[in-house]
């Protein structure tokens, strides 16, 4: 009996720790689908190239927190069985990577705000009393920052730039801001497991987040938009329309062909 | 075989992506180590999260030992410590010359978090002026970005610091 329960306990903390990487598993696999959109599509070569290599960079960070979510839950599940094998309602990230790429200043407001989130999550999880955690934490920091960099040499640019690109990204901010507050959202695992010492809440990342974003923002002489809508549900499973097309696209050939490899 | 020459072996897999280097060059080597039955084991780290080298890279190291009549490897891969271009050898910065891709700067890691990234002007790896401009942030492979040079006009590679 006692050892069923000390069982119990050690696999509830287990489960939340499987449950919190998935979560920043999530994210990072999502955006990364979304930036594989860019390629061939992108304003100029060079940009193509950024915004691909960007996207690799998340899928590598996703590729290293699936697998570690897989081994923490127990179930037996690799990297492919999560990224491919779960329906919508069990992905976990946040509405703003899921988001449709708009034009490129919309992608760079949206690259603006969650590098930043990103920088500031990771340089956190550094520390985390999860050695695994820290690890992918620690390869993961300095590129997010590249990340960071690349987005806000962009936002100045085109803010500081014609009327016509000062418009766009304006606009692409507008956009985006309705989805900006669910980042910040903390509830009962993210509490769990930061009191732990294992993850992040990530309410307090919402002070330096915005900081470094208006800092941008102002320099590139744009505003941060003011918006009484907040969209969420993310964490839960509860996703916006533009989900269930880029899964499609994502899971339709590991689905239609199982086991399929080359 | 006595277990420097089997690291020998293993230290001189080229970098699938920049040939020129070896894995021990790029310092993303970490360890071998041979057991008494002849079994090798093999640490590895990823440059960047997302490198698509690391699968080859564990395979060439597979064949290179097999080749050498050592069919029990095993090749890990570890994260931390995370991999910085400090640990790209002095041989393997000149190689990346040669070849004519401008090698990375030191990176100041004094204190805590990112060092800050100094615009430092690169020389140009075919006529070495000093005078050249970043054309793109991002280059070929993760690691690179790419450049041009006022004097010469030829673009070039840089092995971005990291």
């Amino acid at each position: 009996m006692t050892a069923a329960d000390s069982r119990g306990s050690s696999s509830a903390s287990t489960g939340e720790v499987a449950a919190y990487v998935l979560r920043l598993a999530d994210d990072a696999l999502i955006l990364a689908q979304r930036m594989g959109e860019w390629i061939t599509a992108a304003p100029q070569l060079e940009e193509d190239v950024a915004l691909a290599n960007i996207g690799l960079d998340l899928l590598g960070q996703a590729r290293s927190l699936l697998t570690y979510a897989g081994v923490a839950e127990g179930r037996d599940r690799d990297e492919d069985d999560l990224a491919y094998l779960r329906d919508e309602r069990d992905f976990t990230n946040l509405t703003l990577c899921e988001t449709d790429n708009g034009d490129f200043a919309l992608t760079m407001a949206r690259m603006l705000v969650f590098s930043a989130y990103q920088c500031e999550l990771y340089a956190r999880l550094v520390a985390s009393t999860d050695e695994t955690l820290a690890a992918i934490a620690a390869k993961a920091v300095k590129e997010v920052d590249y990340h960071r960099d690349h987005a806000t040499q962009w936002v100045l640019r085109l803010g500081d730039g014609t009327a016509e690109s000062h418009r766009r990204m304006q606009a692409g901010l507008e956009t985006i801001w309705p989805y900006v507050e669910e980042l910040f959202e903390s509830d009962e695992l993210f509490r769990s497991v930061a009191e732990r010492g294992v993850g992040v809440d990530p309410a307090e990342l919402r002070g330096p987040v915005l900081a470094y974003v208006d800092r941008v923002l102002r320099q590139a002489t744009l505003s941060r938009p003011e918006t009484s809508v907040n969209h969420k549900g993310g964490r839960v499973g509860i996703h916006s329309e533009s989900m269930g097309y880029l899964l499609a696209e994502m899971q339709h050939m590991a689905r239609s062909h199982p086991g399929a490899s080359w | 075989m006595p277990a420097v020459r089997v690291r020998e072996i293993v230290a001189a897999v080229p970098d699938p992506e920049v040939p020129v280097l070896t894995i021990d060059d790029l310092g993303i080597l970490r360890d071998v180590t041979v057991d008494p039955a002849g079994g090798v084991h093999v640490t590895i780290t990823p440059t960047y999260s997302g490198c698509p080298a690391m699968d080859a890279i564990r395979a060439d190291v597979t064949s290179a030992l097999n080749h050498a009549g050592y069919d029990d490897v095993g090749v890990e891969l570890v994260l931390s410590p995370a991999w910085t271009t400090d640990w790209m050898s002095r041989e393997g910065r000149r190689k990346l010359l040669d070849y004519g891709i401008a090698p990375p700067a030191p990176r100041a890691t004094s204190g805590s978090g990112p060092a800050i990234a100094l615009a430092l002007t690169l020389r140009c790896p075919q006529c070495g002026s000093p005078d050249t401009q970043e054309l793109s942030r991002f280059g070929s492979t993760a690691c690179k970005s790419l450049w041009v040079c006022r004097d010469c006009r030829e673009p070039f590679d840089h092995f971005k610091a990291h």
